[in-house]
């Protein structure tokens, strides 16, 4: 007999979920973190939305350490000396199931482990997987850990973007740059009420999430974010890999030196104590990147799996990992009361995830990777564009200016009208 | 391209995090950093959200492990043309994030 029914690998966002499930299904189930606690090693933009966290628990509004409700979207074009921003803010945004806060991992992430062990759940942290026990014909059947073997009828792994573990488990294939993009994100602390001003929110508890494109990432695929929490501000920079690696002269760092210090941005942040500097992986690849999902006795879920939309503009994983956690956790405990942990018996996991939003929103997507990596223009072209048309409608200096037209069509020109129809056409179509 | 150098001073950023530091590093390079092909280098250079991976005035490359934020970034980057093995630093060692 196996030491445990299953064994999950990461407690983050899809492991402590899939972790959830299991327990409350009755079966006994082993959480291996690496970091000393959940959420130790991990770091996010900023966002989640809650759709997916309370399909997984209802009340978790009561409980959780969310930071702030966002009720400002911000989105600026941002070129090397302007920005020109679209700030929007609705009730619809704010409606329960439809609204979405703003996180910070260490502390997110040990709630939703706590849930885990509260449901029966055993987390043991600070242990990294260094191997899955795998037999002769392929059949996954556990854990090596701490040089320990820990036997498991099933095995879900959920190692997040930078998975050791997805090529033996379901012989995913290692992920070529083009897949991945690095962020560095800084959080800066602040009093509560000055960044309840700085959002133009309500009140302490509500926020902004304010996404850029543009100078951020020197006119390469990426952008730049800023998410107002309770009492401190992340900001950073997500960067295309294979664009950095092609790109010119600057380093990441220095985007993000250079992106703190626009005066777009300066402002938002001026004042504010630096608390971390931290950095991870996105992966951006989509649905024509992910491997298999399952094997015999392994399934697999969230960012290990690429389960992640990086548009530039914005990167959504956390609530595809909860989701695809929350349906590994099921499909595993059923295929364990069903007594068959097989491929075939695991296998109502795709299923599921092929009706769900998961698969559905990155299938919609799948296009999106290569139209983005190949869409200069978005972050360099078109940012200097909307600048030098704002330019020609607000800059007065006394001098005669003419009719609208003046200001718009040279810019226009610059980037070709054609290009214009073109890109419009490929982003309503890929985004 | 060469001339790419850390300009900023990211060991103070770096400084704020919290960091149990193992004895070896998790990232073996397969012909040290100061013997890497200089392009590729580049790419490490402008990558990592750390900067870890430096070229001195004087041409020297250098990587320190210390700092890592274990994103692994440079695992993918350059395919196996440097990073020989990336793995989990040892048990309780690394980064620790109080925010994330
Ligand atoms: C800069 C940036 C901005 C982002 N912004 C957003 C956003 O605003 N909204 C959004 O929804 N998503 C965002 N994302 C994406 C989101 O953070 C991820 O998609 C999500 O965290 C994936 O969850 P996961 O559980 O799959 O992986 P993770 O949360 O990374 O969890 C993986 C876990 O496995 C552990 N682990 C890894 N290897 C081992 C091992 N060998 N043994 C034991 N444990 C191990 C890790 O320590 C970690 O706890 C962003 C990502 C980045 C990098
Ligand atoms: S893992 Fe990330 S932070 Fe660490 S050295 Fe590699 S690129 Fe730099």
């Amino acid at each position: 007999m196996a030491d445990f029914d299953a064994v999950v690998i990461g407690a983050g966002c899809a492991g402590s979920a899939a972790a959830y499930e299991l327990a409350r299904a009755g079966q006994s189930v082993l959480l291996v973190e690496r970091g000393n606690f959940a959420g130790a090693k991990n770091m996010t933009g900023g966002r989640l939305y809650t759709h997916a966290l309370e399909r997984l628990i209802p009340d978790f509004r009561d409980r959780a350490p969310l930071e702030r409700r966002v009720t400002h979207e911000r989105i600026t074009l941002l070129a090397d000396d302007a920005g020109f921003t679209i700030d929007f803010a609705s009730q619809e945004m704010k409606e329960q199931g439809q609204e979405s806060y703003t996180v910070l991992r260490a502390p997110f992430d040990q709630w939703l482990a706590s849930e885990a062990e509260a449901a029966g759940a055993e987390l043991i942290c600070g242990i990294p997987v260094e191997d899955l026990i795998i037999d002769s014909s392929g059949v996954v059947g556990g854990i090596v850990a701490g040089g320990d073997e820990i036997t498991a009828d099933v095995t879900v792994i959920c190692d997040g973007a930078n998975s050791l573990l997805a090529s033996k488990a379901v012989g995913a294939r290692m992920p070529l740059p083009v897949h991945m993009a690095v962020g560095v994100k800084q959080v800066y602390e602040l009093p509560a009420d000055v960044i309840t001003n700085r959002a133009m929110a309500q009140s302490n508890s509500d926020g902004s999430a304010w996404l850029f494109v543009g100078d951020c990432t020197k006119g390469h695929f990426g952008g730049g974010f800023a998410y107002t929490n309770a009492e401190s501000i992340s900001i950073g920079i997500v960067a295309g890999l294979e664009a950095l690696a092609n790109g010119g002269e600057a380093t990441v760092c220095q985007m993000l030196e250079d992106f703190k210090a626009h005066p777009c941005v300066a402002p938002l942040i001026a004042g504010g104590k630096l608390v971390e500097h931290s950095g991870h992986m996105v992966p951006e690849g989509g649905f024509d990147a992910m491997p298999e999902l399952v094997g015999d006795g392994a399934l697999i879920a969230g960012d290990a799996a690429m389960m992640c939309l990086n548009l530039g503009y914005m990167v959504r994983g956390m609530d595809y990992a909860i989701s695809a956690g929350q349906m590994a956790g099921l499909a595993a405990a059923e295929a364990l009361a069903a007594g068959d942990v097989s491929k075939k018996g695991l296998s109502r996991y795709r299923d599921w995830l092929e009706s769900s939003f998961v698969l559905k929103d990155l299938e919609a997507h799948r296009g999106a990777p290569e139209f983005l990596e190949g869409f200069d223009r978005m972050f360099d072209d078109y940012p200097k564009v909307v600048r030098d048309i704002m330019n020609g409608m607000f800059v007065v200096d006394g001098l005669s200016g003419g009719p609208l037209r003046d200001a718009v069509m040279p810019a226009l020109k610059s980037v070709g009208i054609f290009n214009l129809f073109k890109d419009a056409k490929g982003a309503l179509k890929n985004l | 391209m060469s001339m790419i150098t850390a300009e900023l001073n990211i060991d103070a950023y770096l400084a704020t995090n919290k960091y149990e530091v193992a004895p070896e590093s998790h990232i073996v390079l397969r012909d040290g950093a100061a013997g890497c092909d200089p392009k590729e280098f580049d790419k490490l250079i402008r990558a990592c959200p750390a900067a870890l991976y430096r070229r001195s005035e004087d041409g020297i490359q250098s990587f320190n492990y210390e700092g890592c934020l274990e994103c692994g970034t440079c695992r993918i980057i350059c395919g196996d043309t440097i990073v020989e093995s990336w793995n989990n630093p040892d048990p309780g060692c690394g980064v620790e994030y109080r925010f994330g």
